[in-house]
C-alpha cells in the first residue's frame, strides 16, 4: 500500500545542545490515522514541523504525500493541511475571513471559493458565528475554525498536532468523531500526535511512542498492548484459604505469575479471553468456587512503561522541571 | 497575478482590523496633526535666522513632517509579525503555499495605505495653516509617493527585524534609536545650510534627507526634476531593497523553528 508520509532518520538540534530529533524514522499508509504518542518534548511536534516544511531536519529524509520537504516544500504545502497546538487563526478577522485567506493561499477563488467556505462553515458548526471576529470564540469553536482552516483546500495528508488539548471534554468527544470521520468516509491520511493515552488508543489505527527523539516502539494499538506479556486475569474467590485453587491454575498452559493474595488469585495470559474457559474448567475440576473473573487489557501506559523504561506521567513531570 | 492576489489578501487583513478599530484609525489620525501644529510652533523662530530663505516655517516644515510621519508610521509594521509569530498565525501561514514575498509585501502596501492617508491629513491641514504649495496637486503627490516609497522600505526593515528577533523590546528600541537622529540627520527641520558641515556630508547618504528634499523640491519650490528623479530612484531601489532582506528572513526564521 502507497506510503502517504515516509520519514528516514530525521535529526535536528537546537542550540545549545538539545537533540530534538534524534534518528527518527516513519512510514503512514495512505487512508490511515496514525497517532505520534509521546510525553511532552519527546520531539512530537518537531517531527510535525519537519513533516510539514515548517522547519529542516540537520540530516535525514522524508517524503509526503510522494513529495520530498526538502526538495520541493512547495508542492507539500499545497498537498497538506495543518493543524497547530497553538490556534492558526487570525483573532482581528472574521471566521469567514480566515477560511477566505486560507483558500486564497491555495489557489481557490471566485465563486468556488465562496460555495466552500460557507459549506465548511455549516459543516463546522460556526455558519451562525461566520461574520464574528475569531477572538470572541469559545475554545472549542477556535478549534474547530482550526480545523476547518486545514481541511479548506482538502488536503491529502492532515497533519493534527495535539488537536484537544486544552479543551473540555465535550468539545474533545466532538473532535474525536470529527477525526474519525475524515479518516472513515474521506479517506484522508491523519498524522495525529498527543500525549493522551485514550485518545491515541480509540483514535489511531497504527502508533508510534516517542521518547527522546527517537521510536521506541510501533504498532496497531491492539498490538501493541499484546505484546506484552499478555492479560491480567484476577479471580476473585468464594473462599479465601483454598490453597488448591493456586495449584489448579499452575497447571493451565499460557498461565504464568499465578499469585494468591487473600482471596484474591492473579495471573498474566497472553490471550486472556482465550484462557478464561480453561481457568474456570480448572478451578471447577479442583472444586474451587470462584464469584468473580475480571479481564484487565494492559493499557498503553503499560506500554509505554516497557519500551520507555519510565512511567508516561513521570517522563511528561521530568519535561517540565527541565522546561522550569 | 497570483503574488499580487495574495499581496492585496494580506493587505486586506491590515486594512480589515483599522477598520474595525475606529479608536486606532482615530490616533494615527490625530498624531500627525498633533505633530505639525506642535513644530510648527516649537520651531516658529527658524525663520528669524539669519540665512534662512525657506520662506514661512510652515512651507518649510510640512514636507519635513510628511516624510517623518511616514517613517515613525511604517517603523512599528513587523509589530504585526511579532503578534503573528507569538499567537500562531505565523506558522500556519508559512504551512501554506502563499508565496513569503506576499507577507511583506502585503504589510507594506497596508503601510503605505496608512501614510497616505496621514500624509494627506497633514498636507491639508497645513494648506489651511497657510502653506503654499508651489508645485500644485502633482507637486504634492510627487511629495506622498516618495515619503510612502520610505515608508515602504522602513515597513519592510521593520518586519524582516521583527521576523529575525521576535521580541517587541527590540522593535520598540530599534524605531526609537532611528526615528529621531534619521530626522535630525536630515533637512526635515532646519535648512541643510544652517547645520554643521557633518551633519550636512551625512545627511547626503541618508534616505530620509532624499526624500525631504525632493518632495520638497516638488511641492514647495519650482521643481528641480533631477534632484526628484534621482532620489525617486534611490528610494524605490532602497524599497525592493528591504523587501528582499523582509522575505529572506522569513527562510531564516523558519530554520530556527
Amino acid at each position: 500500500m502507497a506510503l502517504a508520509i515516509d520519514a528516514h532518520e530525521l535529526i535536528k538540534t537546537y542550540p545549545p545542545d538539545v537533540r530534538a530529533l534524534d534518528g527518527l524514522s516513519l512510514a503512514v499508509r495512505a487512508g490511515t490515522i496514525f497517532g505520534l504518542l509521546g510525553p511532552n518534548g519527546a520531539g512530537k511536534s518537531t517531527t510535525v514541523r519537519v513533516l510539514t516544511t515548517l522547519t529542516q531536519p540537520d540530516s535525514g529524509s522524508a517524503r509526503v504525500a510522494g513529495i520530498d520537504v526538502l526538495a520541493d516544500p512547495c508542492a507539500v504545502r499545497r498537498a497538506i493541511g495543518v493543524v497547530g497546538q497553538k490556534h492558526g487563526a487570525d483573532p482581528e478577522a472574521t471566521g469567514r475571513e480566515n477560511l477566505v485567506l486560507q483558500g486564497e493561499f491555495h489557489g481557490i477563488v471566485g465563486a468556488q471559493l465562496r460555495a466552500r467556505v460557507t459549506q465548511s462553515l455549516e459543516r463546522f458548526g460556526l455558519a451562525d458565528a461566520a461574520e464574528r471576529q475569531a477572538k470572541t470564540y469559545s475554545g472549542g469553536m477556535q478549534r474547530r475554525l482550526d480545523v476547518a482552516m486545514g481541511l479548506l483546500h482538502r488536503p491529502q495528508v492532515l497533519f493534527l498536532d495535539e488537536p484537544t488539548t486544552g479543551l473540555d471534554p465535550e468539545a474533545r468527544a466532538q473532535m474525536w468523531r470529527e477525526i474519525e470521520r475524515l479518516a472513515g468516509e474521506e479517506r484522508m491520511t491523519i498524522l495525529l500526535t498527543t500525549h493522551y493515552l485514550e485518545e491515541a488508543d480509540r483514535l489511531a489505527s497504527q502508533l508510534a511512542i516517542v521518547d527522546r527523539g527517537r521510536i521506541v516502539v510501533e504498532g496497531p494499538p491492539e498490538q501493541l498492548k499484546s505484546d506484552l506479556r499478555g492479560d491480567r486475569i484476577e479471580v476473585e474467590l468464594a473462599d479465601s484459604k483454598d490453597a488448591g485453587a493456586r495449584v489448579a491454575l499452575e497447571r493451565v498452559s499460557d498461565l504464568t505469575e499465578v499469585k494468591l493474595e487473600g482471596r484474591t488469585l492473579r495471573a498474566r495470559a497472553r490471550d486472556g479471553s482465550a484462557a478464561i474457559p480453561a481457568v474456570l474448567a480448572a478451578l471447577d475440576a479442583h472444586g474451587v468456587k470462584a464469584t468473580s473473573v475480571t479481564l484487565a487489557r494492559p493499557s498503553l501506559d503499560d506500554v509505554y512503561l516497557q519500551h520507555a523504561g519510565r512511567s508516561f506521567h513521570r517522563a511528561d513531570s521530568e519535561h517540565e522541571e527541565v522546561a522550569a | 497575478m497570483t503574488a499580487a492576489r495574495q499581496t492585496w489578501q494580506v493587505s486586506l487583513r491590515g486594512v480589515r482590523a483599522l477598520l474595525r478599530q475606529p479608536g486606532y484609525l482615530g490616533i494615527t489620525l490625530t498624531q500627525p496633526i498633533i505633530w505639525l501644529l506642535l513644530f510648527g510652533a516649537l520651531f516658529k523662530a527658524v525663520t528669524r535666522i539669519p540665512g534662512f530663505h525657506g520662506g514661512s516655517y510652515i512651507n518649510f516644515l510640512t514636507p519635513g513632517i510628511v516624510v517623518m510621519l511616514a517613517i515613525s508610521s511604517a517603523g512599528w509594521t513587523g509589530m504585526g509579525f511579532i503578534e503573528d509569530i507569538n499567537g500562531g498565525v505565523m506558522d500556519r501561514l508559512l504551512v501554506s503555499p502563499v508565496w513569503r514575498g506576499a507577507l511583506n509585501a502585503g504589510t507594506v502596501v497596508y503601510a503605505m495605505l496608512t501614510i497616505v492617508i496621514q500624509t494627506t491629513v497633514i498636507v491639508l491641514l497645513a494648506w489651511a495653516l497657510g502653506a503654499d504649495y508651489k508645485g500644485g496637486v502633482g507637486g504634492v503627490l510627487i511629495l506622498v509617493l516618495l515619503a510612502g516609497l520610505l515608508g515602504a522600505a522602513f515597513a519592510s526593515l521593520s518586519n524582516g527585524l521583527a521576523v529575525l528577533t521576535r521580541q517587541r523590546e527590540t522593535l520598540i528600541g530599534a524605531v526609537s534609536a532611528v526615528i529621531l537622529p534619521l530626522t535630525f540627520l536630515s533637512s526635515a527641520l532646519m535648512q541643510q545650510n544652517l547645520v554643521p558641515s557633518w551633519i550636512r556630508s551625512v545627511a547626503k547618504f541618508n534616505p530620509v534627507n532624499w526624500a525631504v528634499e525632493a518632495g520638497r523640491s516638488a511641492a514647495m519650490q519650482k521643481i528641480d526634476w533631477g534632484l526628484v528623479g534621482s532620489r525617486f530612484a534611490l528610494l524605490a531601489a532602497l524599497a525592493v531593497l528591504c523587501a528582499i532582506f523582509a522575505t529572506r528572513a522569513f527562510a531564516r526564521y523558519q530554520r530556527s523553528l
